[in-house]
């Protein structure tokens, strides 16, 4: 138990490091548009998502319709559901956990569970409860700590955000290392930039993963068998 | 607060339940029965390319109109790619990049 804690918060420090300035920019911009600490708290607690909370803001400035904002959330979020898909086996043996780890499945808990390595000594289901578990909670605290004491701080952080670029290059920098046919990554690099080109930084990301899934449903036949069968066994 | 306490709380809750049900929704779908072959492959093969998207996704602000909109994150996101194919090392290529990229936007490209 102490070493699957220990190896889950190893794993999390990065994340950790991206939430902090993160969380406590959005505290900031909480607080500047009259919503205290608690305010900032019980949003990062139940939405957990850090993009669609930014742009809930403009929401909270009022002349939103509620249909409006339950459409924008749906969009910016829907790559969660290409999330879960990976997950339908694993979570079914971990009992009411199960819950939690479908709650909690923000980009970064999805990150750790894809580059999970098991460690001797360590109980894999108990390191990635617990490693979702510190991501929600780095998120809630950082939050409210930006609500409480965010603007007394005076080093500069400008920058640090980019500890969250690195933490996705290096999962899949891992991620092409163990796989046998690298594909799916060429197909998905073409479909984003091509998306970025044509729709702009604001739009593409829903549009490319829909392209890359399609892409890679038409390669099915030759990838299956490269990609599938040599995982089973793992 | 422009919109009042109530409002806010219904914002809360629509765009809370909204993301929650997508997180929810491909166990709602799948959780009963046995996961359709195709639906096991793209769960095998989207992580990688989920990542590479959303890799994609965090350089998207990078723009070739000006050195300090593209100098900063490419130099950066080479440190790491560089740091992690020599050492793979997790916490070292993270540090390293985001050093890098934190000494470029706040002392060479202000």
């Amino acid at each position: 138990m102490k070493a699957s804690f220990a190896y889950a918060f190893r794993r999390t420090i990065p994340i950790m490091v991206g939430f902090f300035p993160l969380g406590i920019a959005y505290g900031i911009l909480m607080s500047a548009a009259g919503y205290n600490f608690l305010w900032s708290g019980l949003t990062s607690f139940v939405v957990l998502a850090g993009s669609l909370q930014f742009l809930m803001l403009t929401f909270f400035a009022g002349g939103v319709n509620i249909a409006t904002v339950a459409v924008m959330a749906l969009l910016l979020n829907s790559r969660h559901i290409f999330y879960g898909i990976s997950y339908i086996d694993k979570f079914k043996n971990y009992g009411p956990w199960k819950y939690f780890m479908i709650y909690s499945l923000s980009d970064e808990s999805y990150s750790l569970l894809c580059s999970y390595k098991p460690l001797e000594g360590t109980d894999d289901k108990t390191v990635n409860i617990m490693s979702s578990g510190f991501v929600c909670f780095y998120w809630t605290v950082f939050s409210m700590l930006g609500g409480l004491v965010g603007e007394l701080i005076t080093f500069s952080t400008k920058g640090i955000d980019f500890a969250l670029t690195a933490l996705f290059m290096v999962i899949l920098l891992d991620q092409m290392k163990d796989a046998e046919n690298k594909l799916p990554v060429l197909v998905s690099g073409v479909s984003g930039v091509v998306c970025l080109l044509l729709l702009g930084p604001g739009n593409f990301l829903l549009p490319s993963l829909m392209a890359t899934a399609a892409v890679l449903l038409l390669l099915r036949p030759v990838l299956d068998k490269t990609v599938c069968d040599n995982r089973e066994d793992v | 607060m422009t919109v009042d306490a109530g409002r806010s709380l219904l914002i809360i809750a629509v765009c809370a339940a909204c993301t929650q049900l997508e997180r929810a929704l491909p166990f709602l779908m799948f959780g009963r029965r046995a996961v359709p072959r195709v639906v096991s492959y793209l769960g095998r093969i989207l992580p990688m390319a989920v990542m590479t998207v959303l890799v994609i996704y965090c350089l998207r602000g990078t723009s070739f109109a000006s050195a300090g909109s593209c100098v900063p994150q490419l130099a950066a996101a080479a440190v790491t790619a560089g740091l992690h194919l020599w050492k793979r090392s997790t916490l070292l290529s993270i540090v390293g990049g985001t050093a890098c990229y934190m000494l470029l936007v706040q002392l060479v490209f202000v």
